[in-house]
């Protein structure tokens, strides 16, 4: 297991009031995001435990690109990996900032 | 008149000894009369197959064996594969596809020496393996409508290995739902003097239709099992991604949306499976029914089930059948081409016209793109062929008919609106940015480049040209690059969609942005597309056994494809 952690300031603060989500499932080439709003809002930062060793620039990169490309401004990550391809990774990023967004 | 009808003709000189004008046809009675002596009437038994062909092949024949990414005519290719190679060898084969061992053991052997073909499939790393030890001598790797029409240039065959369903005493051939190739090979063996050659499945007193009339059929041999057939585009819902789901519905609203995209051929991959069974959901979330995806020139993909019985298409007309499909099929006429006995008639040639001259759109996935655009299934170590997909990836330079979508491409693509602008066919290559095992999709330069080096072909194998391409569509977006008014636009366009690639990560963001400025670019975000959407639950259907209940129970999956 490889852990790391990616800290960053991004402009747009998340929408809606949700406290926390969940989604995926940590199976292989898959990944499971847990999400949670207690960050202040321009601060986000994501905690990666992935099975996988050796691709802690690609993460970096993905993880970067969301920040800029995304508003998860207030969120903090928690992923667990199994082996998910960069282009997953960014989905579900995507799709846990609009879990937030919407009310439960 | 003209100026010379007074003159006196110069005759040429027919002093020479009279030349023989039929040797072709003397040729085809000897052997005739050789391969009579294993038949009753046109009729061989199985055990007399071997004998029957070395007695009517001769050395350096050249041979087709029918056999395509489909059908083939396994029972025959076993028999030629095992005759004696001191009588018959330096065969010239002309097939679609070298698909089976025995295909391969022709050369192994002997009995085989030249190949001119189109697809390998599952042979590939065989061909390369035996070309690299100089077992094969290769013509070159065709697709399937160039290498038909070599048939009727300079590689003619002088035997054709057919397959059929049944056949009746006459030799009347029933080829049935997987027609395919067969018409085309009989015609230009038959009419130039050949010998065909059919297995059946069985003999019956009449053929439910004549699909080959038997006058065109010399010898039919009842094989021991059914000719075999890959179901190769039966692609299970329950295997695909949730970013083929998010490219799918991009492609739907971005392209056959904004084209009016209704006449179309997809390839065989999960992207395409995905929009199938798209349509019903999200296309008709969006109103498109009866406005997108109507005509179609497509095998018969169990993931298009679901759309037909929604009531979004027209008409199919088909290379081939697909295992299992027959039943549906036969129920649903209105759809399919079918014969007055109720059953499928393909038509492999027919239908690669249909997708070259008769649709707007042709979208396929691929395993490798290179920063022009280019695209190959080469992988190291493999000769894949090309089969249809050039052809359908193609622009039609013959073209003259319009369409709206065709003349949308066409000013894009010249950025004005003259009277003397051509369209464009759309051709989109639609994948993720990663294959397995984190193999990326998007590269410098093409695997191919570096096999035909290694080969010494003149030219690298490439599937689709890269200026034929017009949409690149990936997870990451959509680059259009008939907008593209530059090599180095064109590239940051591709670079702009190859995510987390080398590829991508070496693009020029601002050149990308200023792109995404212009429309060249677009994103999810920019189609208004919920990332929560990307979920297989948009999907008509999630698993094979889902499409069984859409279609009422008429197709029937191979057994592979059950899991109940």
């Amino acid at each position: 297991m490889e852990h790391f952690q990616v800290q960053g300031k991004v402009n747009r603060k998340a929408g809606g009031h949700r406290h926390q989500a969940i989604t995926g499932v940590n199976a292989s080439g898959n990944l499971e995001v847990l999400v949670e709003r207690v960050l202040p809002d321009h601060e986000c930062e994501v905690n990666v435990t992935t099975a996988v060793h050796g691709f802690r620039a690609i993460w970096e990169a993905v993880i970067e690109e969301f920040f800029k490309r995304g508003a998860p401004g207030g969120l903090r990550f928690w992923i667990n990996d199994g082996g998910a391809h960069p282009d997953t990774v960014s989905l579900r990023l995507m799709q846990s900032v609009r879990l937030m967004e919407i009310e439960s | 008149m003209d100026g010379t009808s007074n003159q006196a003709v110069a005759k040429p000189d027919r002093h020479c000894d009279v030349r023989d004008w039929q040797k072709q046809r003397s040729a085809r009675h000897d052997r005739l009369a050789a391969g009579s002596r294993f038949a009753s009437g046109k009729m061989v038994s199985p055990e007399n197959a071997k004998a029957l062909l070395e007695a009517v092949i001769r050395p350096g024949d050249r041979v087709c064996l029918e056999g395509d990414n489909q059908k083939q005519a396994d029972f025959l290719a076993e028999v030629l594969a095992d005759v004696d190679p001191s009588r018959i060898h330096d065969l010239h084969i002309v097939q679609s596809g070298v698909v089976l061992q025995a295909h391969l053991d022709l050369f192994e052997r002997g009995i085989a020496r030249k190949l001119d073909f189109s697809y390998s499939g599952p042979q590939g790393a065989g061909i390369a393996r035996a070309l690299a030890a100089g077992k094969i001598e290769l013509g070159a790797i065709h697709t399937y409508i160039e290498l038909f029409a070599r048939y009727f240039m300079d590689l003619t065959p002088h035997v054709a290995l057919i397959a059929g369903v049944q056949a009746d005493r006459d030799g009347n051939l029933y080829t049935g739902p997987n027609t395919e190739d067969t018409p085309t090979i009989v015609e230009a063996t038959a009419f130039k003097s050949g010998i065909v050659i059919a297995q059946v499945n069985e003999v019956v007193d009449k053929v439910p239709r004549v699909d080959i009339p038997g006058d065109l059929v010399d010898f039919v041999v009842k094989s021991e099992k059914p000719f075999y057939v890959e179901p190769l585009f039966t692609r299970d819902p329950a295997n695909i991604t949730e970013n083929q789901i998010l490219m799918g519905m991009m492609a739907i609203k971005g392209i056959y949306a904004e084209y009016g995209v209704k006449r179309l051929n997809h390839g065989i991959g999960f992207p395409t499976a995905a929009i199938e069974l798209l349509l019903p959901t999200y296309g008709e979330r969006l109103g498109l029914k009866g406005k997108i995806a109507t005509h179609w020139a497509l095998n018969p993909h169990p993931t298009l089930i679901p759309a037909i019985e929604s009531g979004w298409v027209e008409q199919v007309h088909s290379f081939g059948s697909e295992v299992g499909m027959d039943g549906y099929m036969s129920a649903r006429s209105d759809v399919f081409f079918t014969g007055h006995d109720g059953t499928l008639r393909s038509n492999r040639m027919i239908c690669q016209a249909a997708g070259l001259y008769a649709c707007d759109m042709f979208i396929g996935s691929s395993l490798q793109i290179d920063l022009a655009g280019n695209s190959s299934t080469v992988t190291p170590g493999r000769i894949a062929g090309f089969g249809g997909a050039p052809n359908m990836g193609s622009d039609a330079h013959g073209r003259r008919h319009l369409s709206a979508p065709w003349l949308k491409a066409g000013r894009e693509a010249s950025g004005g609106d003259s009277k003397l602008t051509r369209g464009r066919k759309l051709v989109v290559q639609i994948l993720e940015t990663f294959g397995e095992k984190m193999k990326p999709n998007f590269v410098e330069t093409l695997d191919s480049v570096k096999m035909a080096e290694e080969l010494n072909f003149d030219l690298a194998p490439v599937m689709i040209y890269g200026d034929d391409v017009t949409h690149i569509v990936t997870e990451e977006g959509i680059a259009n690059l008939l907008l593209c008014r530059s090599q180095a636009e064109r590239e940051q366009a591709i670079r702009g969609v190859a995510g987390f690639t080398d590829v991508g990560r070496k693009r020029d963001h601002k050149a990308v942005e200023a792109l995404r400025q212009r429309g060249v670019i677009r994103r999810p975000e920019d189609f208004g597309i919920d990332p929560l959407d990307a979920n297989r639950q948009l999907l008509a259907a999630h698993s094979i056994a889902d499409l069984v209940t859409w279609s009422g129970g008429l197709y029937q999956p191979p057994s592979k494809f059950r899991n109940w």
